[in-house]
């Protein structure tokens, strides 16, 4: 499992910048304290829906140490954004509750604050829809769904489901999910004449400077944006998000570098979220298990102020041989906050239904799980009819299964008792899609004999500056010491975002081919530059997926209905893995986030007020070390051509891709009752003990 | 910014007199919920009077058998006391199922039972609450309330105490001790804390200005066999959806002696006096335990998404009952 005898691609390296991670020395957005930096504290919008009539910031201004307070009517002007949720204080429109209406700044985070509270503002309040969305009237069929085709329909699906000798028709529900990083959303932005200094916690430091360029009508060479070290994303920093522009309104209104962290109680309304879905999953089959029909149908919700789709029906494109298929996506604007993309937007919520659904399927046919999905295996794309470049989920499969100890496992539901508790095992399959972004990249050969890469990419915690020195070692046939990686700076050529689990093929593609030209050709150095524009983003005749198996083991207490997660094991085919310690990492890291997902994690949509009461961690539930049992992420060696030079699939989010069904599948298993809406938590699984009892 | 003042009292007398001098102070001693408050805007006292440093960080056993704990003692160190663990375990086990570590080693035992609930609504200063700005109105009653009230709630308040030390030390008829400039009184801490009724805005029956010096373990309870437990979203850190403690002593297969106390489910620590007077003198039987726990059930009043909450307690209450109870001598 680690690369070619002597190749630094594949070994544990350790992470580069752990060291100073770990002693602190590592500097965030919030962390750089410029000359004469001062501090902002925004104001969130306290109705669901209307208009700002007056802000009154007399006796904000009054405070001490207040440097201005910048509201709808006076902050600087901005060129209209593509992304409408940047247009901050641009207009009195009131879109949802949390909306920033005000920004105060002052000289200390302390004064800020308390200036933001002393600011008065008064609204017209309209009256505001938070759905349901079942139901609801207003809803429409999106063309896109995640740049996919909103509706795929291969067949006659209905008819083929209507005649089908065995049926499950089920609903499933995943409510509305935060991304809730370490390190909250925090921009640093100095401004000196025209030019623009900003540092951010983002995912893609080349973007924010794009956007930032397009809405301040600047050109890009006077903007630089540093995202050094970045406390997580998980999606939520994959676009620039109103802290970058909220700090540089500021930071030019007041003349002054600013500051704007913001607080950990106002992200969920304005940093996006993982939109809740409703989906309903039909699926028709013979008594042999071979699938007849694919109904999958999403309902979700989005903002009025920008559309985002959580397109969990996608997954049943790729999945299973069906010769009638139905993919479909139903939209919902509400007077919400606007979701955004989380950790395998559409691939976790889709797979979690999907697989639960089969699961159902396999209990329908009495057909052990594991065998109903081998014998629904594609041989190409169902959606695309390409052939898949490489798929090894079935190997996955058997793998998970002889390591979990499948084999033998009795099926019947209900049975396995160990005092109050009730146990059982369950499985699941994971799809996470291969992309990769055209990167540019460098490779200079220094004097002393080591190399220095340099690329704007984003190390968001994944290990990427690691890795990519690998990628650059390998190439350039060096010891993994000798060479240097330099990311997160727009003065860096351009890269790509850390997203979609694109980061590492797409900017390695770049260094590898950089350091090759370096090694082959020393006379075009001492500095190669690479551009992958045509090459990364050529069309491919695959089907490009990376694959997977989780197996899940829980206890459920039939007292409390608790549920406390036994074993977890995920078998992933992902290509070549490029560093066996960064990868498991991401693997567990993903699979501990699916727990949560599964049993732990929800924010609830309050339909009375119109946002999120889960504001802090200690109410948005993630998993504890308490909840996180022997978890254990492995891979089968996985040599696919048709990739990058490298090899590799993306791994950062497969890992949270089918956790929650598995974990679902296990719950049934042990209980005998199918819970059909996340997360699992006690009150739910208590009533439904009860109802059964 | 908003400033206050910050006095650090040589005494309890000198604490008490610098509280009634200041409008708008408030004690502050390990600071894991009043910290919070500030920052968010919920509290904003004109003066904190930190009494982390007052020697009220003893536990110091009294002829009689009971234990006194010193109002600063920490969580963490009152729950590994091997006194508290072996006379009183059911208050070591609440306090372990609080919290986590690091909080525990911050937080007080004063401090514990006056911290304050964590409804959602009462911490966002954007909505409305009437415990933080009285005749606002209650958010929660039509919003998220999976997590609030279902015994003793009033129109006006549907909020929980969230302390898991607090439901042990009203089962265990443990006293606060307070002292005031009137002097010093001593309250059941299982009546030290208020039900909402017309004024949720107070928490307790403790006086302005009053302070906790210690608390008060029992002589009676000690050595009583007790337990605590507790149902949560997480298996650490996280407030009780519901909680029970019990204290059970069984002589002859008859209730000798019993305390139930319900966590998660009121305003305050929850006496289930209602079973306790079904189960003292009754057979100690899994039939007796359930008839006596849903007398007091019987009185629950659940919200439009906490019905859970009644069988939640229903089940921990005769969980534990059942486990304390002395199994049936062999015919």
């Amino acid at each position: 499992m680690t690369g070619t005898t002597g190749s630094p691609l594949g070994a544990p390296a350790e992470r580069r910048e752990g060291r100073q991670k770990l002693t602190g020395a590592a500097r965030y957005a919030a962390e750089y304290t410029l000359p004469g930096r001062a501090q902002a504290w925004p104001v969130p919008a306290a109705v669901a829906h209307g208009r700002v009539r007056a802000v009154d910031t007399s006796a904000a201004l009054a405070l001490p140490g207040v440097l201005a307070v910048l509201t709808p009517f006076d902050a600087p002007r901005l060129a209209e954004p593509e992304d409408r949720t940047l247009a901050v204080l641009q207009n009195p429109h009131v879109p949802h509750r949390g909306w920033c209406v005000a920004l105060a700044v002052a000289d200390t985070l302390e004064t800020a604050r308390a200036a933001a509270r002393a600011v008065r503002v008064t609204y017209d309040t309209s009256p505001h829809d938070a759905g349901p969305v079942d139901g609801h009237p207003g809803g429409y069929d999106p063309e896109e769904a995640g740049g996919q085709p909103g509706r795929v329909e291969h067949g006659d699906p209905d008819a083929a489901f209507a005649s089908a000798e065995v049926r499950v028709d089920v609903v499933y529900r995943v409510p509305p999910l935060h991304n809730h990083p370490m390190e909250p959303h925090a921009s640093t932005a100095h401004w000196d004449g025209d030019r623009l200094t900003v540092y951010t916690s983002s995912q893609g430091g080349t973007a924010v400077r794009s956007v930032l360029a397009q809405l301040f009508r600047l050109p890009e060479e006077r903007i630089t944006v540093v995202a050094e070290h970045v406390g997580g994303g998980f999606g939520s920093k994959g676009t620039p998000r109103p802290d970058v522009v909220l700090a540089a309104l500021a930071a030019r209104h007041t003349g002054r570098p600013v500051t704007l962290a913001y607080p950990r109680r106002d992200l969920p309304a304005v940093v996006g979220h993982r939109a809740p879905t409703v989906q309903r999953l039909r699926l028709g089959a013979r008594p042999d298990g071979r699938l007849t029909a694919v109904l999958h149908e999403v309902t979700t919700q989005t903002s009025r102020v920008r559309e985002f789709v959580e397109y969990a029906g996608v997954v049943s494109r790729v999945m299973y041989a069906t010769p009638n298929l139905r993919s479909t996506h139903h939209v919902v604007p509400l007077d919400v906050p606007s979701p955004s993309w989380m950790r395998a937007p559409g691939e976790a919520p889709g797979m979690y239904a999907l697989e639960s659904a089969l699961d159902e399927l396999a209990d329908a046919l009495g057909l052990d799980p594991v065998e109903l999905r081998v014998r629904n295996e594609p041989e190409r794309e169902p959606a695309s009819g390409k052939p898949f470049s490489s798929r090894h989920v079935v190997e996955c499969l058997r793998e998970g299964a002889r390591r979990f100890g499948w084999a033998g496992r009795d099926p019947r539901p209900g049975v396995r008792r160990e005092g109050p508790l009730l146990l059982g095992t369950g499985v699941a399959a994971a799809t996470y899609p291969v992309q990769t972004a055209p990167s540019t990249a460098t490779a200079e050969a220094r004097p002393d004999g080591t190399f220095v890469v340099r690329l704007n990419a984003a190390d968001i915690g994944t290990g990427a500056r690691t890795v990519l020195a690998q990628i650059a070692a390998d190439a350039l046939g060096v010891p993994l010491d000798r060479v240097r990686t330099e990311v997160g700076h727009t003065d860096l050529p351009p890269a790509p975002l850390a997203g979609g689990s694109m980061g590492t093929a797409s900017w390695g593609w770049a260094v590898h081919e950089a350091c090759a030209r370096l090694a082959a050709h020393p006379e075009q150095g001492p500095v190669v530059r690479a551009d992958t524009t045509g090459t990364a983003d050529a069309d491919s005749p695959y089907a490009r997926h990376a694959f997977g198996a989780h197996f899940a083991e829980v206890a459920v207490d039939t007292v409390t209905g608790e549920i406390r997660v036994r074993r977890l094991l995920g078998i992933f085919a992902a290509g070549r893995i490029l560093n066996a310690r960064t990868a498991r990492s991401q693997f567990t890291g993903a699979m501990i986030m699916g727990l949560g997902m599964a049993l732990t994690e929800h924010s609830t949509l309050d339909r009375a007020f119109g946002d999120f009461p889960e504001s802090d961690l200690a109410s948005y539930h993630v998993p504890v070390h308490a909840d996180v049992p022997a978890v254990e992420a492995d891979w089968i060696d996985e040599h696919d051509p048709h990739l990058n030079p490298m090899g590799s699939k993306g791994i950062g989010e497969i890992g949270i891709v089918g956790t929650a069904a598995a974990l679902g599948n296990a719950v049934h298993h042990a209980t005998g009752i199918r819970f059909r809406e996340l997360p699992l938590t006690p009150d739910r699984i208590l009533a439904g003990l009860l109802s059964e009892g | 910014m908003t400033g206050f003042g910050y006095l650090r009292p040589g005494s309890v007398q000198e604490a008490v007199e610098a509280y009634a001098a200041h409008p708008g102070a408030r004690y502050l001693a390990g600071g894991t919920n009043l910290v919070d408050l500030l920052k968010l805007g919920v509290e904003r006292p004109a003066l904190l009077i930190d009494i982390g440093r007052l020697p009220l960080d003893g536990v110091e056993e009294l002829p009689d058998g009971s234990l006194r704990v010193g109002a600063t003692v920490r969580n963490s160190d009152l729950a590994a006391d091997p006194r508290v663990r072996e006379r009183w375990p059911a208050l070591s086990q609440a306090l372990l199922a609080g919290a986590s570590a690091q909080l525990r080693n911050a937080a007080t035992t004063g401090g514990n039972l006056l911290q304050r609930t964590r409804c959602p609504y009462f911490q966002d200063l954007g909505k409305p609450c009437n415990k933080r700005e009285p005749g606002s109105g209650c958010g929660a009653r039509e919003g998220v309330h999976r997590d609030h009230a279902v015994l003793g709630h009033s129109e006006l308040c549907i909020a929980t105490n969230p302390s898991d030390m607090a439901v042990a030390l009203a089962a265990l008829d443990a006293q606060v001790e307070l002292y005031g400039t009137d002097g010093a009184r001593r309250l059941p801490v299982a009546d030290f804390h208020r039900l909402p009724g017309e004024h949720p805005e107070r928490d307790t029956w403790i006086r302005p200005g009053e302070l906790i010096t210690g608390v008060l373990l029992p002589a009676a309870t000690a050595g009583v066999p007790s337990a605590y437990r507790k149902a949560r979203d997480r298996a650490s850190y996280a407030f009780a959806l519901a909680s029970v403690a019990v204290v059970l002593r069984v002589a002859d297969g008859v209730v000798d002696q019993v305390g139930v106390a319900f966590g998660g489910l009121a305003h305050r620590p929850w006496r289930a006096r209602h079973t306790e007077l079904a189960l003292l003198g009754a057979p100690a039987t899994p039939a007796a335990f359930e008839g006596a726990v849903d007398l007091e059930l019987a009185h629950a009043e659940p919200l439009r998404d906490n019905a859970y909450k009644v069988f939640l307690a229903h089940n921990l209450a005769l969980d534990v009952l059942n486990r304390l109870a002395p199994a049936p001598a062999p015919a």
